[in-house]
């Protein structure tokens, strides 16, 4: 039941309990229970929407950046990631495996601001090696939704 | 030359669909919601969209063998097996036909001669009356009742068996009404039917639309496998309609008689639809499984939404149809429809069109957005509160 809810709730976050439970065959008390036991277990963090800011007046910026760092004794990749992720710009970070350490996703109102950003923030941190800094050009997906225009219904009429 | 004496009586009198004009209004209507499609939302898959493509990059564009391509039908009856514990041979006892629609044609075709009686349990897809009728044989409609969850009871088809009695349509889940058969509604129907000289001609495309438990053919029923011609197809549990992919299973001598009207009418199902049909039955299993889902979510809202507004409604556990009772309304089907297509714009189809017993009801699929239903069922509040 805990996944079938989050797995609505990741779709499409503004139904409510009650619609939920419709869905689900239970009742409301019984999803809403549920639903704050994940928030209290940050097994749900948030209700954020999808937005295309492309489409928006809005100038946003988003770069994704390989960061390679040196762990440290006793505490490994996390201290110099919690150090990393504590900006608000910075919009999600992960641990990776492969060529670099971590992946991080700042977001910008300019170019020239995420690379300052980086420059002088991100790198300058004291385990941190090195940067490598990719600005994205144009979204096509996320979260399963594609970017494009939403899929018309477009089915004929036909007899059955 | 006087044209319209030179058509075929038999073929001349089956009259139009009775949903066509509905349609026809719903074309020219802006906003409005359409809960009348038999068909799935969801687009194909893009696993075996891209195996369709793919075929004919490579160039795959001859006839596959008539009964379709070996490949295809060695994927059937593993599917056939892993999915509803049916066991087929592939080279003799399985057909791929142009969508279950065409399987059901060739069946009727190839079992009865004129004047052979067809029982055809209402209210029912219309096909199965028109094909009948267009093989010169005898419709015998058997009403199903709602306070039977319009399921098939042996008491209602023993007295319909005359000795020109030649098959019985079975089709569930069924279209329109929702309604499943499960094991024990069988036990009594095939305690009756096990030794009469009746065909079952069993329509399972919505097999995989099974929402209560897992689904039952009276072909898992061994007494009644040689005697059942089981009609699967990859339109509505693969989204696959346009493709047109369809198969039936049963006995070689059937099957054997079916391949042959098949062969000079169709030569064959389109070979990429077959090389897409391959990769769907291989691998789409949790696709399926991810639609049924969804389906059942929305099924639920809608009958729960349904109820709410104070419509009576059996739960259908099948397909993705609800049959709500629109009695209390005092409203026929046709006026029911029409008038919540004029007033609010939304599309349901009336009972009536699947068989007189069907009026009273009206069908609703709930094969569209939940964003949809959820706008639709609050046109249909309105409108049911402005009676």
């Amino acid at each position: 039941m805990e996944n079938e809810i989050l797995r609505i709730l990741a779709e499409n976050s503004r139904l409510t309990n009650e619609q939920i439970a419709v869905m689900l065959g239970t009742t409301e008390e019984e999803v809403t229970r549920i639903v704050k036991e994940l928030e209290n277990k940050c097994v749900l963090l948030g209700y954020p929407a999808l937005i295309d800011w492309e489409k928006t007046g809005e100038d946003i910026v988003m770069a994704y950046i390989e960061v390679k760092v040196t762990p440290q004794r006793d505490q490994g990749f996390d201290k110099v990631a919690e150090r990393i992720y504590q900006y608000p710009q910075v919009k999600s970070c992960s641990l990776m495996s492969g060529g670099f350490d971590l992946f991080v996703v700042v977001e910008g109102k300019s170019m020239k601001e995420v690379a300052l950003f980086v420059a002088e923030k991100l790198a300058t941190i004291e385990s941190v090696i090195s940067t490598s800094t990719h600005f994205v050009l144009k979204k096509y997906k996320e979260k399963g939704f594609a970017f494009e225009q939403r899929h018309k219904d477009n089915r004929e009429a036909v007899v059955l | 030359m006087n044209i319209q004496k030179m058509l075929a009586p038999h073929v001349q009198a089956v009259p139009p669909s009775g949903i066509r004009k509905y349609f026809d209004l719903i074309n020219e209507m802006k906003d409005a919601i359409s809960l009348g499609i038999g068909e799935p939302d969801f687009i194909t898959p893009w696993s075996i969209r891209e195996e369709g493509i793919y075929s004919l990059e490579k160039g795959y564009t001859n006839y596959s063998s008539n009964a379709g391509s070996i490949e295809l039908r060695q994927e059937i009856c593993r599917y056939m097996k892993r999915r509803f514990n049916l066991e087929y041979s592939h080279d003799k006892e399985v057909l791929v036909t142009v969508g279950g629609s065409e399987a059901i044609d060739l069946a009727i075709r190839v079992l009865v001669s004129p004047g052979d009686e067809v029982i055809i349990p209402e209210p029912s897809f219309v096909a199965y009356k028109g094909c009948t009728l267009f093989a010169g044989a005898v419709p015998v409609p058997l009403k199903l009742k709602a306070e039977n969850q319009f399921r098939l009871k042996r008491a209602d088809l023993e007295p319909l068996i005359t000795p020109r009695t030649k098959l019985l349509i079975m089709a569930f889940p069924n279209n329109p009404t929702g309604a499943i058969m499960e094991y024990d509604d069988y036990v009594e129907l095939v305690d009756f039917l096990r030794d009469k000289d009746i065909i079952i001609l069993s329509d399972e495309l919505y097999a995989e639309l099974t929402y209560s438990g897992k689904h039952v053919s009276i072909a898992n029923f061994d007494e009644m496998k040689d005697r059942t011609l089981v009609v699967n197809g990859l339109s509505k549990a693969f989204a696959m309609t346009g493709w047109r992919i369809g198969f039936v299973c049963g006995h070689r001598d059937i099957i054997e008689q079916m391949k042959k009207v098949h062969q000079y009418a169709i030569m064959c199902a389109p070979t990429t639809a077959q090389y897409a049909a391959i990769e769907a039955l291989r691998n789409g299993d949790e696709e399926v499984k991810m639609m049924v889902a969804e389906y059942n979510r929305r099924r639920r809202f809608v009958i729960n939404s349904l109820r709410k507004i104070g419509l009576d409604c059996f739960e259908p556990f099948g397909a993705f149809y609800v049959f709500p009772d629109i009695r209390k309304t005092g409203l026929t089907s046709d006026a029911f429809c029409e008038r919540l297509l004029m007033t609010e714009k939304v599309l349901t189809v009336p009972g009536n069109a699947f068989g007189d017993c069907g009026e009273g009801f009206v069908r609703a699929t709930y094969a569209t957005s939940m964003e949809n239903l959820m706008e639709a069922m609050k046109r249909i509040e309105r409108f049911i509160r402005q009676l």
